[in-house]
């Protein structure tokens, strides 16, 4: 180990990398989805079409921001910020390499989650202060799915937990070196990754968006910036959920030395985030009971199984049954 | 450290002051947000950090946000507003301040007279290890009668929300009348 990195560096890098990869992904997805579509996509500006990033994002600026005059005012400037403040405060907790890491919380999943609870307001209240009944149709949506798909995901992530001891994500990874957790938690790898598909609401679970029946409900009436902000905080969910699942799962930044820690951090995040790019062009989207329907009668058992299973093999192979009197 | 714990409870102080006195009920939640995340704040400042996220998860990522979906639901809008503004009338504030007095003059008493608080903030810091030990050691009598509570209030909703079977075809249910 070298000695620690000023931490500084580390928030200016993260934040730096994290706002650059946020556009850089709206190309990235427009480019894959074209590939599986069989056309081109964006590919006038710039080499591979990238500068289209540049384009879309000066387009943004200049439109106009428009408030409507019967929206709540203070409410539905807040709402498109705490997005993307959430998601930008969850990627304190995750180790890009060994030391690389904002910082080590003992509570590190628990804080994930507690912001990923947070970010459930952006959507309720910028759909409330809108004042529209699509929007208000697509906040109450998305609150409901949201708060149901919470409970899974905190219930898939205690498998790892219980295996590794340890809530610290830095922990859980060094605790992979010997085999990555994908293998003894499959079915919490899973869970986990519709639970997180739903929480960042994404194809083929963007139901409180829904163009084609909501007209993108809850930030239909966003425009300029502030809908830059919901569209970013978008993909800064999805680079999130990305580089969860490789550090809980994946085993983070481990893996053959010729390549630095980092770039297979990377490298691996950018696996899953081109899984979710997939998702996105081959599911269709599923009607809103059938969405909770399946999230309450079939991922809840699952992960509640999927934990009691787990602890029992733990409390076996420690041999605390031996000792239980009756 | 101890001018964050100042600076975390004012908040907490002043934002649940803004909760009782919003007549707009989603701004007054919104405090209470505001209240919630300051309390989990002060929860990780005196060195009980799985406190502070259980906080955050369960008060304001859950509970507040099921009490803003149920008020989406009943569209309080202008009417409402007027009606919170009249009964929020000086003469509500008489009780309560009288109440809220005699504890704090309590209050006061009793961090003036004995050693309570004279210490400033603990060192030591309470993990969810030690959190899991004390709820499944000492306190496993209120876990357990917590969680029956959970499942009574889990089997009470069942019965409310169930519906009778539907036929869900309209040209079945046409026929069935």
């Amino acid at each position: 180990m070298t000695e620690p990195i000023n931490p500084w560096f580390i928030i200016g890098g993260v934040l730096a990398g994290l706002l650059t990869v946020a556009p850089g992904l709206i190309w990235f997805e427009r480019r894959l989805l074209a590939l599986w579509q069989d056309r081109y996509g964006p590919n006038r500006a710039g080499p591979f079409g990238v500068l289209v990033v540049l384009a879309d994002t000066i387009k943004l600026f200049f439109k106009e921001d428009w408030i409507p005059p019967f929206a709540d005012k203070a409410v539905f400037v807040i709402a498109p910020a705490i997005v993307a403040i959430t998601v930008l405060m969850s990627f304190v907790i995750v180790p890009f390499a060994p030391g690389v890491i904002v910082v080590d919380l003992n509570i590190g999943i628990l804080f994930f989650l507690a912001m990923s609870s947070m970010g459930a307001y952006s959507i309720i209240l910028g759909g409330w202060a809108s004042n529209n009944k699509y929007a208000l149709l697509g906040a109450m949506r998305g609150a409901a799915q949201l708060i149901s798909y919470e409970v899974f995901m905190g219930l898939s992530l205690m498998g790892v937990v219980l295996l590794s001891g340890s809530f610290s994500l830095q922990d859980i990874v060094n605790s992979q070196k010997g085999m990555w957790y994908v293998v003894p938690q499959f079915i919490g790898f899973v869970t986990f990754l519709i639970a997180g598909i739903a929480e960042t609401h994404r194809l083929p679970f963007d139901i409180p968006e829904a163009e084609s029946e909501l007209i993108a409900g809850f930030h239909s009436e966003y425009s300029s910036m502030k809908f830059g902000l919901f569209f970013v905080g978008e993909y800064l969910g999805i680079t999130l959920i990305s580089a969860l699942v490789v550090c809980l799962f994946f085993g983070g930044w481990l893996g053959p030395d010729f390549l630095p820690p980092l770039v297979w951090f990377i490298l691996k995040t950018f696996v899953f985030i081109g899984l979710f790019i997939l998702l996105r062009a081959s599911m269709p989207r599923p009607r809103y009971d059938q969405l909770m329907e399946f999230g309450w009668k079939i991922i809840l058992p699952i992960t509640l199984l999927n934990l009691v299973v787990t602890a029992v093999i733990l409390l076996v192979q420690s041999g605390a049954v031996m000792n239980i009197k009756f | 450290m101890e001018i964050t714990f100042y600076i975390s409870a004012a908040v907490a102080i002043l934002s649940t002051m803004m909760v009782i006195t919003r007549f707009n009920i989603i701004h007054a939640l919104l405090y209470l947000v505001v209240s919630f995340l300051s309390l989990a704040t002060v929860f990780f400042i005196i060195g009980a950090p799985f406190a502070a996220a259980l906080e955050i998860i369960i008060y304001a990522g859950a509970i507040v946000v099921l009490i803003i979906f149920v008020i989406m639901m009943l569209n309080l809008k202008g009417d409402a507003i007027d009606q919170e503004r009249e009964w929020l009338t000086p003469q509500v504030w008489v009780g309560p301040a009288i109440l809220s007095f005699i504890l704090f003059a309590e209050l006061v008493y009793v961090l003036g007279s004995g050693n309570a608080g004279a210490s400033g903030l603990p060192n030591q810091l309470v993990d969810s290890r030690a959190v899991g030990k004390s709820l499944y050691g000492p306190y496993i009598l209120g876990v357990e009668l917590s969680g029956m509570l959970l499942m009574a209030g889990i089997v009470g909703a069942y019965h409310l929300g169930r519906q009778k079977k539907k036929v869900i075809h309209r040209f079945l249910e046409q026929k069935q009348e």
